[in-house]
């Protein structure tokens, strides 16, 4: 019948070198201490990276100060900002290369990268673009001063996006900074290396170092930085919140979520279901964000369910690079071995775990999208996040009740609400503690909006004015 | 195929209170996310072996429509012809499903297709506006399928859906499937056309589309290609929906009919990846789904050529019709 055959995006469009050094004061350096990185969909080896020593953090930061003090805070705000929109521009040119290569390194779909993640990547730097001449206005005064050299740590799950939500508002405030990608997914953050230097970016304004988290731990402890951005786990987050306790350090964190989707029996269903399958598996559902607790009101819940594994079934998961794959791969063998561990203790502690029937790659990291049923608050499933794609479903009577299960959690970065009375939305959205609430959608994002959570989800906001904030002094 | 009980559908006696507390029962459609579906399955790329069969598989599924007040017979006879061979080139170029014409021009339809196999629609109950007395439609009907329609594409009163009657709306879906029977007992296919550019809302679309299957449409059609806005990709998306949900609620196999504005080979694949994910495999055949167009036809046949030899021929290298 109608099946779609193989239409692979082209690998050609983008070449990586076959070794990187770190992206310090300009230029990189000699590849040193390297390790591999791999596609995870192919386990083929892209390029050997670097790890940095104490040494290479030490020379980073300096960079990265002498380009501060001499250069970046010298130069006017519209200055900084026409550098920004050059990078923004840069990255909508060079949008299809970004997004293979962003493909191969994290084994997220293409389609994903294409629609989602490039051109999230460049609005973020045309929108802070725009604020570099208008700092007056961000509601600190006149004339607020950035706090200096900012270190960057983000995770592997959004490569080049978390990196834009980094590196753009600080740069826009007017620090310089130390960005380290994570293990995994270094490349496209040494592609932005050589960005900046296509923009004529000055030396030393951003620099990239790349490494494991002992590279990560010795630039936040380093003694010359003035504020600590850090994208990534809630224990790593934690650790992170201790090292910089008692110094001047200013420190934003985006950890760890368990989001809870509640749809009501009033819900637009069909959109409904489409917002649980993109809340819980887009990007594989390594996404801090993800809906990955469906809380779904009694009366519907059979008929949600019937539907929703109907829809399930059509996913299509494999290679990353074909334009038609709705599932990529699991970024790691050790986030696989994770994924699989907690879905196995979600069996035993009695869930039903159910997952469309669909063929999975020999070679690589591959999980099914999972549904686990007959769970309840007290599950491990229910409790931890699992980043991968795993959904795990509680029902529920009364608003009451619903509002109750979705905040009985350590985290509090989002939440979704479906039902298509408003007053309810907004009763309910009130009642919720997540930094983030969609209604009748999920998972959307624009530079404009200030994104964070509350409790064990981190402090401080990415995105939008408040997330300009967090680079400049006179917050808080 | 089971029967359909309309009271037990509805749960009471049909009356416009239980029809209506029926339709506003459904759940509601969300517009931001009903088209933002629609656009993502949009980008679908189908290619090489997928795309010679969706070619081959749209005109198939086509009603080649002319529906001029300027139509004459030679031009009727002419589309007829031009159904039987697409083209003359490629005797392996499958032929549409129907041809679809006003009602007066059935029997000359009926004779240039001969034993073709490709059926004759007609449209019919005042077509497109609807709007004349309700035994002027029952006649219009009859009158077409006296004169050999195998096919009857009807229009819904918009003015009484609009206003809440929903028991008018039924009522006549009713009479004109009883029009549909033929002298021999045999039954005219009926196709109900909602007018979903008149219907303003989806919510309104998808009442419409249950209440059309309620009232026992063998398929759901969208539009007349009268109006500014006719088929498109979320609309269509919203009644596969509710085919799809009439199935397994009932078992009974509703077809469905985007016509008007679908005019280049690229935009009925998309319909077709539409199908495939929204209702399933089962509804891509010709009993089940089927374009309504004009232009379409050619533009698929180019395309087709262009698979076969890697050339665009060009406009002079299909038929005029």
């Amino acid at each position: 019948m109608f099946e779609y055959a193989p239409a692979p995006e082209s690998r050609k469009l983008v070449t990586f070198q076959s070794s990187y050094g770190h992206f310090i004061g300009g230029k990189f350096t000699k590849p040193s201490n390297t390790y591999q990185t791999i596609s995870p969909a192919t386990e083929e080896i892209l390029a050997e990276i670097s790890t940095a020593t104490a040494k290479d953090v030490d020379l980073a930061v300096a960079a990265a100060r002498n380009a501060y003090e001499k250069v970046w805070s010298k130069l006017s705000g519209a200055e900084r900002g026409k550098y920004l929109y050059r990078i923004a521009r840069i990255i909508q040119e060079r949008a299809r290369e970004l997004a293979i290569a962003e493909t191969l390194n994290n084994g997220k779909p293409i389609k994903e990268t294409r629609d989602a993640d490039i051109p999230l990547v460049s609005a973020w730097f045309f929108y802070y673009a725009g604020w570099a001449d208008k700092l007056d206005y961000a509601g600190l005064g006149v004339n607020p001063k950035a706090h200096g050299v900012a270190a960057q740590v983000i995770p592997w799950n959004f490569p080049l996006m978390m990196l834009a939500w980094k590196i753009a508002p600080a740069l826009a405030a007017g620090n310089t900074v130390v960005l380290k990608p994570a293990e995994t997914t270094p490349l496209t953050a040494l592609l932005f290396a050589e960005i900046c230097q296509q923009a004529g970016l000055p030396d030393g304004v951003v620099n990239i170092i790349t490494g494991f988290g002992q590279s990560g731990a010795d630039l936040i402890a380093h003694k010359d930085v003035n504020k600590v951005a850090f994208t990534g786990s809630t224990g790593v987050g934690r650790l992170i919140a201790k090292q910089v306790a008692g110094t001047n350090k200013k420190v934003t964190l985006e950890l760890g979520g368990k989001a809870a989707n509640i749809v009501f029996d009033d819900a637009p269903l069909d959109q409904a279901v489409e917002g649980i399958i993109n809340g819980i598996f887009f990007n594989q559902g390594h996404v801090c964000c993800a809906g990955s607790r469906l809380l779904v009101q009694e009366s519907i819940q059979d008929e949600l369910l019937k539907k929703l594994k109907k829809r399930m079934e059509t996913l299509k998961l494999g290679d990353p690079l074909d334009k038609n794959t709705d599932i990529g791969a699991i970024n790691s063998k050790v986030q696989l071995d994770k994924i699989t561990k907690l879905v196995k203790l979600g069996v035993k502690e009695g869930g039903e775990a159910w997952a469309p029937n669909c063929e999975i790659p020999k070679k690589g990291f591959w999980y099914a999208p999972t549904v686990i049923t007959g769970v309840a608050p007290t599950n491990t499933v229910v409790r931890e996040e699992i980043f991968g794609p795993v959904l795990s479903v509680l029902s529920f009577r009364t608003p009451a009740e619903a509002v109750a299960k979705a905040n009985n959690t350590p985290f509090g970065l989002s939440a979704g609400i479906w039902s298509e009375k408003g007053s309810r939305i907004l009763k309910v959205a009130d009642q919720l503690n997540a930094g983030v609430i969609w209604a009748n959608t999920f998972n959307q994002f624009d530079p404009a909006s200030p994104f964070g959570g509350f409790k064990e989800s981190g402090y401080g906001r990415e995105g939008g004015r408040h997330g300009l904030l967090a680079y400049l002094k006179g917050d808080n | 195929m089971p029967k359909i009980e309309p009271e037990a559908m509805v749960g009471a006696k049909i009356t416009n209170l239980s029809l209506r507390r029926w339709l506003h029962s459904l759940p509601g459609v969300d517009k931001v996310g009903l088209e933002a579906r629609a656009a993502s399955l949009g980008t679908r790329s189908i290619k090489t072996t997928s795309k010679a069969w969706a070619l081959d598989a749209a005109i198939k599924m086509m009603d080649l429509t002319t529906l001029e007040g300027m139509d004459t017979p030679d031009r009727v006879r002419s589309l007829c012809l031009k159904a039987m061979t697409p083209d003359p080139t490629d005797p392996d170029c499958p032929s549409p499903a129907a041809i679809c014409v006003y009602g007066d021009m059935v029997q000359v339809a009926k004779q240039a297709l001969g034993k073709s196999g490709i059926y004759v629609a007609a449209v019919a109950t005042a077509f497109p506006s609807g709007r004349a007395s309700v035994a002027v439609k029952l006649q219009d009907t009859k009158d077409a399928v006296k004169a050999g329609a195998d096919e009857i594409d009807m229009v819904i009163d918009r003015g009484a859906f609009l206003s809440g009657n929903y028991l008018e709306v039924y009522k006549q879906i009713q009479a004109v499937k009883n029009a549909c029977v033929r002298s021999d007992g045999t039954t005219a296919h009926l196709k109900v056309i909602l007018e979903t550019g008149e219907l303003q809302t989806y919510d309104n679309i998808r009442r419409a589309s249950y209440l059309a299957m309620l009232a026992g449409g063998d398929f759901i059609k969208t539009s007349t290609g009268k109006v500014t806005v006719n088929a498109t990709i979320p609309i269509t998306l919203l009644m596969l929906q509710a085919v799809r949900d009439w199935y397994d609620q009932t078992g009974v196999l509703i077809g469905i009919k985007p016509a008007g504005g679908i005019r280049t080979a690229k935009d009925a694949i998309k319909y077709l990846v539409v199908v495939k994910e929204v209702a399933g495999e089962q509804w891509l055949t010709p009993d089940l789904f089927r374009f309504g167009a004009s232009s379409l036809l050619n533009d698929v046949l180019m395309q087709r050529q262009k698979l076969k030899t890697g050339n665009y021929s060009g406009p002079d290298y299909v038929t005029v019709d």
